[in-house]
């Protein structure tokens, strides 16, 4: 019974990580309905780029990552902005080719030079002990300090994003050109601008989601397609349109993996991706659909 | 009204084109030429005319669904892997003669993509995209998980153990070539049909041939189930050549990865694209493949700057300057006597 | 001199050409009605004005500068404003959120929040709803009111009869006057040439892309109206 308790505890931390994975797909998606390919990339790149940061920064190992991590925000943000700006606003069109095309060879060249530079070896960011500090909860159950503070991070950031959204001036206007681009522009708001303040956004939430990936456990240059996958499983179970369900969507993609690889290690992902297909089946619109 | 328009236009409805006519006559006699290779040719040469012809079946199909069907799937794989580990099974377990089960592999993989399609067409557009490649997943993870076929390490065709090495390597090539000929041909078949047209209706715009009485659902997985079926072919047809197969190899994204790029160089949406775009892709990697992931870096590149800048790819930007047309999908008007009454009404 | 006028403005649909040389011009405090059949390039000319599609650059002066193929953000920023065919509200919006995104050109004047709910008192009741839950009337009325947010010197009104219940439409025009009493310029796009021949001081009637008719309302009789307006 215990062991299934952890289960659960284990498989809800570690969808609380899958949910930082998405919430920037969940933004982009609810923006602008591009199909970002290289998000999974983006991430592992984040992940890179903070462990070359810390490792430059020259502060303890408890540090250096947060450090890193600040300094990599803004870069990130201006890169998402840079890249809409330039190259993703001119690939949108009703039709999702030339766009799903752009961001496929942009994981392919974020892959590759990944790998030149960093050889294929798996890394980790040093966080001083961080990654394997334990909180007991009592009833002989421990959960690890970095997943516990992942969760709480993604459950903030999901907060923090759907009173962005519902709340604030960008928030309306990332709703207003989602539903009507022409009458937007006729209100005065430049969709390129809007369109790529949004990635600026998601970016942000990449770096963060990267640098705790990075953290928590090793990465590998070839690791994007997987942590894609799952973004995208858990932005689609959860509904589209709302960032709690994201969230809700990470946690229970996290929860059945964990329950699939205590069946079997090799059946674990599987099993994630089967419990996706049958939302599919059985819920198309999620579990949140947007309701109007 | 103009009198002009009242009189009944003098027109000829015509598919061939002049180059069309030239070049089925070229193409006959390539073919021929390629056909006696066995007799003459090196077996490496061979074994790089199987790999090219799997891709170009490939890249052919890729291009059906996504550039004629408006399907982007970046999960062909998981057709291309099921095709090959079904030619294993049927060889291995069942003792089918493994050229036998080539044909039967691809028809296998046809009746898989039935139920999947069911899942796969609950998503569109970039979503439709996401899934297919989750589907595809699916499908490695679980093969990974088998042991009777290698799991994660897979395993080689022993079924043709059996076979005198010279047969072995004529016939493979021999299907090879069949296999690519039959594939160009089927999606030319295919686009000529009621239903090829029903495709490029749908392409242009869905609500508007369905209400023209295009069944859009029904021509969609009509067009889906082709390109398994190719897909299918071209797997049992590389793993029939490379005697080993790893659930990695066979259910990789690289496969989809290189047909987008080979279809796109090319020229989506056209016969011709595919086929110009493989000899492209084939000579890039003889000379610069080398450079390893600068080359990969490249084509990504390259990739990126097509779409963007050239989106009609290498054959779209030379048969729209030159009027080209070797695969003629489309009807022509040709008028049969210039009209020299001009009426001033 | 004019507020807006057009020279010889050309649009186009790809190859399709739209409209054949619009000479239009519009007086400040001026209404002008632009009536026509369906296709008869009304919409096409409000969207070139507006910028949502492309123009010559001389082809359009506002206050006397060339607006032609400015975007629509910097078009909204001079003074123009749109209330657009069909209404176009931001569906995931409320009321409220919808007229603010009116403001968002930040232009300063006599509208706001206050005022545009002092003119339709309903909208105030109705600010927290989502916009697609309102009647037909409710939603051109926030459709209004949000081109007022912009604090426009010209108002643009596409066809805001369309769909709507003959009592509805005169309530809406009825407030028409308070709307022009800081002296508004404002263009009625219409079908129902009654009411436009009743608000206008001036019509322009279209046909197939050209301007077949234009004088003062009150002057021009059905006749010449509808042969201007049927070509017949």
């Amino acid at each position: 019974m215990l062991g299934w308790i952890d289960t659960i505890v284990q498989g809800v931390l570690l969808g609380g990580l899958y949910a930082m994975f998405a919430m920037g797909q969940s933004l982009i998606f609810g923006v602008m309905r591009l199909t970002n390919t290289a998000h999974g990339d983006f991430i592992i790149l984040a992940a890179f780029g903070a462990f070359s940061l810390a490792a430059a920064v020259g502060l303890p190992a408890a540090a250096a990552p947060w450090l890193a991590l600040g300094l990599m925000l803004p870069i990130a943000f201006a890169a998402g902005y840079g890249l809409q700006r330039a190259v993703l606003n001119r690939t949108l069109s009703h039709d999702p080719l030339p766009s799903l095309v752009v961001t496929f060879g942009v994981a392919i060249v974020i892959q590759n030079l990944l790998q030149e530079i960093y050889s294929a070896d798996p890394r980790s960011i040093e966080s001083g002990g961080l990654n394997t500090a334990s909180v007991a909860l009592g009833g002989g159950l421990a959960v690890g300090t970095l997943p516990l503070l992942i969760f709480v991070l993604a459950v903030a950031m999901a907060i923090g994003m759907q009173l962005l959204f519902d709340r604030t001036p960008i928030g309306r206007a990332f709703r207003a050109v989602s539903d009507d681009k022409d009458a937007a522009e006729l209100m005065g708001l430049d969709h390129r601008h809007v369109y790529a303040l949004a990635t600026g956004i998601a970016f942000l939430l990449v770096a963060v989601a990267g640098t705790l990936h990075g953290m928590k456990t090793t990465v590998s240059p070839a690791d994007g397609p997987a942590l894609l996958l799952y973004a995208f499983e858990a932005v689609i179970i959860g509904g589209m349109g709302s960032f709690y369900g994201t969230l809700a969507g990470g946690i229970i993609l996290g929860v059945t993996q964990a329950i699939g690889f205590r069946f079997d290690p090799g059946w674990g992902i599987w099993f994630g991706h089967i419990v996706f297909l049958a939302m599919l089946v059985f819920r198309p619109s999620g579990l949140f659909p947007k309701t109007r | 009204m103009t009198p002009h328009a009242l009189t009944a236009p003098q027109f000829d409805v015509s598919r061939a084109t002049t180059a069309s006519r030239a070049g089925a006559f070229l193409g006959v006699l390539l073919l021929l030429c390629l056909a006696t290779f066995p007799f003459w040719a090196d077996a490496g040469w061979m074994r790089e005319f199987n790999e090219m012809a799997c891709y170009l079946i490939f890249a052919m199909m890729w291009n059906l669904l996504a550039g004629y069907g408006g399907m982007v799937s970046i999960g062909q794989q998981a057709y291309l892997g099921l095709g090959g580990y079904a030619l294993l099974v049927m060889g291995n377990f069942w003792g089918v003669n493994p050229f036998v089960a080539v044909p039967i592999a691809a028809v296998l993989t046809m009746l898989v993509a039935l139920p999947v399609s069911q899942i796969a067409f609950r998503l569109q557009g970039g979503y439709f995209a996401i899934g297919t490649w989750v589907i595809a997943e699916v499908f490695r993870l679980s093969v990974a998980n088998v042991s009777a076929v290698g799991g994660g390490s897979g395993t080689s065709l022993t079924a043709l153990r059996g076979i005198e090495k010279a047969t072995r390597q004529s016939v493979t090539f021999w299907l090879c070539l069949a296999g690519a000929v039959a594939s160009v041909a089927l999606v030319y078949w295919f686009l000529r049909s009621r239903q090829g047209l029903a495709l490029l209706a749908i392409r242009d715009s869905e609500i508007a041939s369905e209400s023209q009485g295009v069944n859009v659902r029904a021509t969609k997985l009509g067009v889906y189930l082709v390109a398994a079926l190719g897909a299918g072919l071209a797997g049992a047809l590389y793993f029939l050549g490379n005697l080993r197969i790893s659930p990695d190899a066979a259910f990789t994204v690289n496969w989809t990865a290189f047909s987008i790029f080979i279809v796109l160089i090319g020229g989506i949406g056209t016969i011709e694209g595919p086929i110009i775009g493989v000899i492209l892709f084939y000579l890039l990697s003889k000379f610069f493949s080398d450079f390893g992931t600068w080359y990969l870096v490249g084509l990504g590149l390259l990739a990126i700057v097509v779409t963007i800048r050239f989106p009609r790819g290498l054959w779209g930007w030379l048969s729209q300057r030159f009027d080209l047309h070797f695969f003629p999908v489309q009807r022509r008007l040709v008028l049969r006597e210039p009209d020299k009454e001009t009426s001033h009404g | 001199m004019a507020l807006l006028a057009t020279r010889k403005l050309e649009a186009f649909y790809g190859d399709f050409q739209a409209l054949f040389g619009i000479d239009f011009e519009i007086e400040r405090s001026e209404i002008v009605a632009v009536i026509g059949a369906n296709g008869a390039g009304k919409s096409t000319f409000l969207k070139t004005v507006c910028g949502l599609l492309k123009a010559a650059r001389e082809a359009v002066h506002f206050d006397g500068e060339p607006i032609g193929g400015l975007r629509p953000g910097r078009i909204v920023q001079r003074g123009i404003a749109m209330v657009p065919e069909g209404r176009r509200l931001f569906s995931s919006l409320s009321v409220e959120e919808n007229l603010l995104m009116g403001a968002y050109a930040r232009r300063s004047g006599p509208w706001n929040l206050a005022t545009v709910y002092d003119l339709f008192p309903i909208l105030k009741e109705k600010r927290a709803t989502p916009s697609t839950a309102l009647s037909g009337g409710q939603q051109q009325m926030v459709a209004i009111g949000r081109a007022l947010m912009s604090n426009p010197r010209l108002l643009i009104c596409d066809e805001i009869s369309l769909g709507l219940a003959p009592i509805v439409v005169k309530e809406i025009y009825n407030a028409l006057p308070r709307v022009c009493a800081g002296g508004l310029t404002v263009i009625v796009v219409e079908q129902d040439v009654g009411m436009a021949q009743l608000v206008s001081s001036r019509l322009y009637c279209m046909q197939e892309g050209r301007v077949t008719l234009t004088g003062p309302s009150g002057d021009l009789t059905r006749e010449q109206i509808s042969q201007a307006y049927f070509g017949v």
